[in-house]
C-alpha cells in the first residue's frame, strides 16, 4: 500500500500562501477584539453579544485540540480518534481544581467534598483528588494525564507497530472504555451529571464578563503559544523526520532511525496540547461530563483537520472555525440537517478535497 | 388433631360421594346456613371434587358469596352478581355470607384438595406451589394422596418439594430426615432458604440440613456456570454475526467500512419493514422473521453495493481516508433512518416458536430466542465459509485478494468482484441486523454499539480468517460473560478491551495469523 499518494507533498506544507497568513493574522486580530467590542453600548453597531464571545471562546479551545491532532495526524501520520479523551481528561483535572475551589458553597454545604461525594455518602475524599485544590497541580494534572496515558496507549501500540486504521480503531476503543468508566457514579468523578455550578478561579468568579475576557484571552494566548510551538516543530529536523515516518516508515527505520520514540514522543505532546485545550475549556463553559469522550466527538475533531486541510497547522485553525460556525449556525435553525452536512462533510472532503480549505489557497499559490 | 382425622375421614369419603353427583346442589345450600352446616358443606364439597365446588368456595373465602333471604347462593365478581348455582344473572344484591374461623380452616383444606385434584394442570401445579410456600405439617395427607395420583412428572414434582416442605415442619424427626432429603436433592433457591431456616430452628437435625444445603449449593453453583457459559455463547454468537461481515470486508477486501454498525440498524429496520407490511396478511404475518432474513440481506447488499461502486473504491489503497469516509456515511445513514422512522425505539415481535424459556437438564432454564441466535449466527458463518470456499464467486474473490492483477488478465472483472464482495459482507451485515432485533432495542443509532466491538473481534481473531472470527466471537463473549458477576457490566468491557490491547503485543496479527502469500497483504 503506498501511503505516499494519500498525504499533499511535504515542500509546500510548511509555506502557507500569502492569502492563508492573512487570513489567519485577521482572524486572530478580530478574536482578541472579541471581549473589548463586548463592553461597547448595547445600542453601538459594533456591540458584540456575550453568546458570541463564549463561542468564540469554546472555539478557540477546539482549534488548540485541531492543531494537536494536526500535529500527530498531518505530520506524523498518526490518526488518533481519541484525541477527544486526552481533551476530556485535561477538561477533568481542571474540573477538579473548579470543585475543590467550591468549597462550602455547595448544596449541601460540606467544606472538603462536592456535593454529588456527599450525595453518594462519601466521608473522605478519595486519594486521586488530593491536591487539586492547588492551581498549578490542577495544570500540571491537565497536561500530565493526557501524556501519561497517551504515553502508555503509544507506547504499547508503536513497540508493536500498530499503525494506520488499527491504531485508529484502538484510540477509539480507548476514548470508548473511559466514557463508559466515566459515566460509573463509583468513579467518583460525578457520574453521568459530571462537574458544573463552579465558583471561582484564581480568585475570580466565574460569572462576571471581565473574568470571561480573561479566560477568552487565556485561550487565545494558549492557542497562539501552541501554533509556535507546533510551528517550531514542524520547521525543525523532528518535523522532517515526522514527515518521513508518515511517508516512509519502514525507509527511516532501516536508516536507523528510532521511528517508535519519534512517534511516541510526538503523540505524548499532540496529548498534552488536547488536554491543555480541555483545561481551558471547562472553565469557559462551565460544565464537563462523561459525553466529553464520546467517539463521536473525537472523530468530529478529526474531521474540523481534514477540511481545514491537515499538515499544515493553520488548515487546523481554519477547519475548526468553519466547521464550528457552520455547525453553530446550522443547529440553530435545521438542527436535523446537521448530521448530514456533516456526514457530507466526512465524504465531500475524503473524495474531493483530500487538501482541505487551505489546499485550495496552496495550489493557487503553486501555479 | 382433630381436624387431621376430619381430612382423612372426608378424603375416605372420595369415592362415594363422587358416585353422588347430583348432590352437588343439595351439598352446597347449607352453605347459607349456621357456621357448623358451612363447616361441614364446605368440607363435604372439598371431598366431592365437583369443578364447580371450586369457584363457589373461592367466593366465600373472599367474601364474595351472597345470600339472598329464601336462601338462594349469589356470587360477586368484576361488579356483577349471578346465582351461583344456575350462573343466571340476579334480580340484586344479597346479604353477604359471613363465615368464622372454624369455616375458614374447612375452607383452606378443602380448596387446597379441590385444587390439587383439580383436572387442570395449570391449577395443580400452582396448588403445590402454593402449599409449599404455606408449608404446614398438616398438608403431609392431602400431598401425599394428591401426589399418589399425579401423572404429570412437573407437577408431581413441585408436589414433591410441597411436601418435602410440609415435612420440614413435622414433629416428627423421621419425617423430617425424609423431607429434608428430598429437598436436599434438589437444585432450587427457595429449598435452600427453607432448610436454612429449618437449621435455625432446630439442632436434631442439623448435620442431615447441612450436608442437604451443601449439595444444592453444588448444584446451583454448576447450574450457574452453565448458565453464565449459555450467556456468553448468546453474547458471542451476536458478536460473531456482527463482526462476520467485517470479517469478509476489512479482513478480505482490506476494506475499513466504518458504517458497517449502520448495516446491521438497516437489517433490524427491515425487519420491522417486513414485519409491518406482513401485518395484514395472518398466514404470513408468523413467517415475517424467517422471511426478513433474505430481505435484510437484499436490503443492505444494496446499499453496500452503492456505497462501493459509488464511494469506496475511489479511495482504495487509502484506509484512513475510507475510515473518516464511511464514517460520514454512517452519520448520513442514522440521520436519514432517524428522519424517516423517527428517533424512538420501534418494536419487532418475536414469533411464538421464539418465545419463553428452555428447561435443559439440571433446571438449567435458556431463553429460546438467543437459542435461535445461536443457532442463526452458525448457519451464516457455514453459508460464508462455504460461499468463499466452494463457488465461483468465492473463487473470483480469493484470486482478487491474492493478486488482482493477475486476476484481471486472467478475464476476472476485479471492479465487479469487489463491488459484490462489499455487497456479500454489508448483507451479513443486514442479517446480523435480523438476528439484533429480537434482543435489542431498534434504534437509529443500534449499530454504534457493534462496531467497535466487531472490530475487536476481527483483530483479536486474526485479519483474513473466519475461523479466527468465529474463535475471537465466543472467546470475547465467554470472557465478558465470566468477568461480569465480579466486575459489572462495565468494567468487564473495559477489562476485555485492555486485553486485547495486550493481548496485540504478543500476537500482533492475531489468533490465528495469515500465512505465506495472504499474509502480505
Amino acid at each position: 500500500m503506498s501511503a505516499t499518494t494519500a498525504h499533499p507533498p511535504v515542500r509546500t506544507a510548511l509555506r502557507p500562501g500569502l492569502v492563508l497568513r492573512g487570513l489567519l493574522l485577521g482572524g486572530l486580530a478580530i478574536l482578541a477584539l472579541l471581549p473589548v467590542l463586548n463592553q461597547l453600548p448595547q445600542d453601538s453597531a459594533l456591540h458584540v453579544s456575550d453568546f458570541v464571545v463564549a463561542v468564540s471562546g469554546k472555539w478557540i479551545c477546539y482549534a488548540i485540540l485541531a492543531l494537536a491532532i494536526d500535529l500527530a495526524w498531518g505530520y506524523a501520520g498518526i490518526l488518533s480518534l481519541g484525541h477527544g479523551a486526552f481533551f476530556a481528561l485535561g477538561g477533568y483535572a481542571m474540573g477538579m481544581h473548579l470543585m475543590r475551589l467550591i468549597g462550602p458553597r455547595g448544596v449541601y454545604g460540606h467544606p472538603v467534598l462536592p456535593d454529588f461525594m456527599v450525595f453518594l455518602g462519601w466521608t473522605e475524599l478519595p486519594w486521586y483528588w488530593w491536591g487539586f485544590q492547588h492551581f498549578p497541580f490542577a495544570l500540571l494534572m491537565a497536561l500530565a494525564v493526557p501524556g501519561l496515558l497517551a504515553g502508555l496507549v503509544g507506547w504499547l501500540a508503536f513497540r508493536s507497530r500498530i499503525t494506520g486504521v488499527y491504531l485508529s480503531i484502538i484510540t477509539q476503543a480507548m476514548t470508548y472504555a473511559l466514557m463508559l468508566a466515566f459515566f460509573r457514579n463509583d468513579m467518583g468523578f460525578g457520574g453521568n451529571n459530571g462537574f458544573t455550578d463552579f465558583k471561582e478561579l484564581l480568585g475570580m468568579p466565574l460569572n462576571t464578563s471581565g473574568a470571561r475576557a480573561a479566560l477568552f484571552y487565556a485561550a487565545l494566548l494558549a492557542l497562539g503559544a501552541a501554533l509556535l510551538l507546533c510551528r517550531h516543530i514542524a520547521r525543525s529536523k523532528l518535523g522532517r523526520v515526522l514527515v518521513a515516518v508518515r511517508d516512509a516508515e519502514s525507509r527511516l527505520r532501516f536508516l536507523g532511525y528510532d521511528t517508535t520514540a519519534v512517534k511516541l514522543s510526538v503523540f505524548v505532546l499532540s496529548a498534552m496540547i488536547a488536554g491543555l485545550a480541555g483545561a481551558l475549556y471547562v472553565p469557559l463553559v462551565g460544565i464537563i461530563n462523561p459525553g466529553e469522550f464520546s467517539p463521536g466527538n473525537s472523530i468530529e475533531a478529526v474531521v474540523w483537520v481534514a477540511v481545514g486541510g491537515r499538515g499544515t497547522l493553520v488548515g487546523a485553525l481554519l477547519g475548526a472555525f468553519s466547521v464550528n460556525a457552520l455547525k453553530t449556525w446550522l443547529t440553530s435553525f435545521a438542527p436535523d440537517l446537521w448530521l448530514f452536512v456533516l456526514g457530507g462533510l466526512f465524504v465531500a472532503v475524503t473524495l474531493l478535497l483530500p487538501r482541505g480549505l487551505a489546499g485550495l489557497f496552496r495550489r493557487e499559490e503553486g501555479r | 388433631m382433630f381436624r387431621l382425622l376430619c381430612l382423612l375421614a372426608s378424603l375416605l369419603l372420595i369415592p362415594a360421594a363422587s358416585q353422588a353427583q347430583e348432590s352437588f346442589e343439595a351439598t352446597a345450600a347449607p352453605l347459607a346456613g349456621s357456621f357448623t352446616a358451612q363447616a361441614e358443606a364446605v368440607e363435604r364439597l372439598g371431598a366431592l371434587g365437583d369443578p364447580r365446588a371450586l369457584p363457589l368456595l373461592q367466593a366465600l373465602a373472599e367474601g364474595r358469596l351472597q345470600k339472598q333471604a329464601d336462601g338462594t347462593l349469589l356470587i360477586a365478581q368484576n361488579g356483577a352478581v349471578r346465582e351461583a348455582l344456575s350462573g343466571a344473572p340476579a334480580a340484586g344484591p344479597g346479604e353477604v355470607v359471613r363465615i368464622n374461623n372454624r369455616v375458614r380452616a374447612a375452607l383452606r383444606g378443602a380448596l387446597g384438595r379441590l385444587q390439587l385434584m383439580s383436572p387442570e394442570e395449570a391449577v395443580r401445579a400452582a396448588a403445590a406451589e402454593g402449599l409449599f410456600r404455606s408449608r404446614s405439617a398438616e398438608n403431609i395427607p392431602l400431598l401425599e394422596q394428591a401426589l399418589a395420583r399425579e401423572t404429570v412428572p412437573a407437577v408431581g414434582r413441585r408436589m414433591e418439594m410441597a411436601l418435602a416442605a410440609a415435612r420440614l415442619m413435622s414433629g416428627d424427626v423421621a419425617t423430617r430426615r425424609a423431607g429434608i432429603a428430598t429437598l436436599g436433592a434438589s437444585s432450587s433457591a427457595e429449598a435452600r432458604g427453607l432448610l436454612l431456616e429449618a437449621r435455625a430452628a432446630g439442632a436434631e437435625t442439623a448435620d442431615g440440613i447441612d450436608a442437604a444445603i451443601a449439595a444444592i449449593d453444588g448444584r446451583l453453583k454448576l447450574r450457574q456456570m452453565a448458565e453464565t457459559a449459555f450467556q456468553g455463547l448468546s453474547l458471542g454468537s451476536i458478536l460473531l454475526l456482527a463482526a462476520l461481515g467485517l470479517a469478509v470486508t476489512f479482513g478480505v477486501m482490506g476494506v475499513i467500512n466504518m458504517a458497517h454498525g449502520e448495516m446491521v440498524m438497516l437489517g433490524a429496520y427491515t425487519t420491522v419493514m417486513v414485519q409491518e407490511a406482513l401485518r395484514g396478511i395472518p398466514w404470513l404475518a408468523a413467517w415475517s422473521l424467517p422471511l426478513s432474513v433474505p430481505a435484510a440481506f437484499l436490503v443492505t447488499a444494496a446499499v453496500g453495493v452503492a456505497l462501493e461502486r459509488g464511494l469506496i473504491r475511489h479511495l482504495y489503497g487509502r484506509p484512513l481516508e475510507t475510515l473518516l469516509m464511511t464514517f460520514g456515511v454512517g452519520m448520513i445513514l442514522q440521520q436519514a433512518v432517524r428522519l424517516i422512522f423517527g428517533a424512538q425505539n420501534r418494536e419487532v415481535v418475536s414469533p411464538a416458536w421464539m418465545q419463553g424459556t428452555l428447561t435443559l437438564p439440571g433446571d438449567v432454564t435458556v431463553t429460546q430466542n438467543r437459542l435461535w441466535i445461536i443457532l442463526f449466527a452458525l448457519v451464516v458463518l457455514g453459508l460464508t465459509v462455504a460461499a468463499i470456499r466452494f463457488t465461483r464467486f468465492g473463487l473470483e474473490m480469493r484470486a482478487v485478494v491474492q493478486n488482482r492483477r493477475i486476476a484481471a488478465t486472467m478475464g476476472i472483472r476485479t471492479g465487479r468482484v469487489d463491488a459484490m464482495t462489499f455487497a456479500f459482507g454489508s448483507g451479513i451485515a443486514g442479517m446480523a441486523g435480523v438476528a439484533v432485533s429480537q434482543i435489542d432495542n431498534v434504534s437509529p443509532n443500534l449499530g454504534t454499539g457493534y462496531i467497535i466491538d466487531s472490530f475487536m473481534v476481527v483483530v483479536f481473531g486474526g485479519v483474513g480468517s473466519l475461523a479466527g472470527t468465529m474463535i475471537g466471537a465466543f472467546t470475547l463473549g465467554l470472557v465478558n460473560k465470566m468477568l461480569e458477576p465480579w466486575a459489572g457490566a462495565v468494567l468487564a468491557k473495559i477489562a476485555v478491551l485492555v486485553g486485547i490491547m495486550l493481548f496485540i503485543q504478543r500476537r500482533p496479527k492475531g489468533l490465528f495469523a495469515l500465512r505465506g502469500r495472504a499474509a502480505e497483504q
